[in-house]
């Protein structure tokens, strides 16, 4: 009985730290992240197209191109990790990728943003 | 080499929208559905050609599982049945459009869309339907209408079913049709700058989110598809669709662009057995 109602207060906290939290976001918006965006159906949507193997969030994602890891070792230079996002076409002219910054899908504020992201996978 | 020429197509595919022009390989129709299925093949070894009829559910048992389930009992015999009544309700002069189709409107859908000499430009099964209509004195039905048009054709398209597709392109007008179709196949567009090709040839078999991408052999069998079990949806409203999703601007619907798109996408089917109508998610 006693554990019983240990829970339960303890799952009443929880829900008030939950909604606490959900209140903040509300009244302050926060910033967008680059994972946000990648996230994002409506902007990024890399999941679309790209597991991210080392991110446990990253769920149900597509197959149309390699796993995002180990970025930085494999890009040691950001500039072209951020070149391949803004337009896949010019390394692989038949890639299917978007050209993100070329199509103006994305600012370029959010690229330099997602690139951040892509970069710590 | 034919396996290059897909290659080249799906290379060509730069930029915004860019038609292929001049550097199209103007292979024949045929050779370009053997060079498709040669490529698919490759891809895909233990997928039968065949089985490309079923679409994306073809390189996924569990979902093709689950699509004989509700096949045993599809949820839209209703909407067929109201199809078969508008079929069979005769025009006001009395004749029907068993009188004015070939073969009485039977195993004549895979011949469709077909190359009109006289009239100089392609026609869909919905065209003959209507010209079957406007030659009877009965107004002509809008193709993109579901609510006529889709359900008739749910119940006429079952006359067609077991039919081998049987386009033919013959003729240099007939070939300009086709090359068109190809182009808007091949050509990226919207501000995705996706082709067709991008998604129904590159990625065939291969999953865009969760969604499993079905090969374009084998795509034009089967319409209309009944979306979630109720969401009548022709083959022209499903391209329309997918115009949508690249945030590109669909031709019209019946336009001489989806004509022809779809008269070569039918192409790439000959040989394949008509099955209308289908159940898809
Ligand atoms: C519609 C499909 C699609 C989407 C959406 C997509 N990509 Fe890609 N991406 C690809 C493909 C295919 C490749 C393989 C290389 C090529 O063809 O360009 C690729 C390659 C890459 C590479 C190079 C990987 C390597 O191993 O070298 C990076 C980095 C990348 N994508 C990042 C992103 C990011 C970041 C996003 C979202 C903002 C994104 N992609 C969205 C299809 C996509
Ligand atoms: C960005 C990806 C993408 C592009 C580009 C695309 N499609 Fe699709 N298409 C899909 C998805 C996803 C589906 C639903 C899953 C499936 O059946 O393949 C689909 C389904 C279809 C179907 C229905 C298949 C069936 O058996 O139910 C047809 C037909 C089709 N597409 C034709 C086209 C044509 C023609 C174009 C070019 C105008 C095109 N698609 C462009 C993603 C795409």
């Amino acid at each position: 009985m006693r554990k019983l109602h240990q829970i339960a207060t303890a799952c009443a906290i929880s829900a008030i730290m939950l909604s606490g939290t959900v209140l903040a976001q509300a009244t302050a918006p926060k910033e967008e992240t680059g994972k946000d965006i990648a996230f994002n159906r409506a902007k990024g949507n890399c999941l679309a197209c790209h597991g991210m193997p080392t991110v446990p969030d990253a769920e149900s994602t597509g197959m149309y191109g390699p796993p995002l890891i180990a970025m930085s070792a494999r890009y040691p230079d950001k500039a072209k990790l951020r070149a391949q996002i803004w337009d896949a076409t010019v390394a692989n002219p038949s890639t299917t990728m978007i050209p993100f910054g070329k199509h103006g899908v994305l600012t370029e504020a959010e690229i330099d943003k997602v690139t951040d992201f892509v970069y710590g996978l | 080499m034919k396996q290059k020429n897909i290659l080249k197509l799906l290379a060509g595919m730069t930029g915004l929208g860019i038609a292929l022009g001049a550097a199209t390989v103007y292979a024949s129709p045929e050779q370009d559905r053997q060079e498709l299925i040669k490529y698919y093949t490759s891809k895909n070894p233990n997928v039968k050609i065949e089985d490309y009829v079923y679409g994306a559910l073809a390189f996924d048992a569990d979902s093709k599982a689950q699509y004989d389930a509700i096949m045993e009992f599809p949820p839209y015999e209703a909407t067929i049945e109201a199809g078969r009544k508008m079929w069979e309700t005769p025009f006001k002069n009395g004749k029907t459009y068993a009188d004015c189709l070939p073969n009485g409107g039977k195993q004549i859908a895979g011949n469709y869309p077909m190359f009109d000499d006289a009239k100089g430009k392609v026609v869909t099964l919905h065209d003959a339907i209507n010209d079957c209509r406007t030659a009877n004195g009965e107004a002509a039905y809008k193709v993109d209408d579901m609510k006529t048009m889709g359900v008739l054709t749910s119940y006429m398209r079952t006359l067609s079913d077991g039919m081998l597709v049987n386009i033919k392109v013959e003729g240099p007008k007939a070939t300009a049709a086709y090359q068109d179709g190809k182009t808007t196949f091949f050509g990226r567009r919207g501000q995705l700058n996706f082709a067709c090709a991008s998604c129904h040839v590159q990625n065939a078999g291969v999953r865009l989110r969760s969604e499993l991408i079905s090969p374009a052999i084998g795509h034009t069998v089967h319409w209309p598809v009944f979306r979630g079990g109720d969401n009548l949806t022709t083959l022209q409203q499903r391209y329309s669709g997918c115009f949508r999703m690249v945030r590109g601007v669909p031709a019209a619907q019946g336009s001489a662009t989806m004509n022809n798109l779809e008269y070569f996408h039918s192409s790439l089917s000959n040989g394949l057995p008509m099955k209308a109508s289908v159940f898809r998610k």
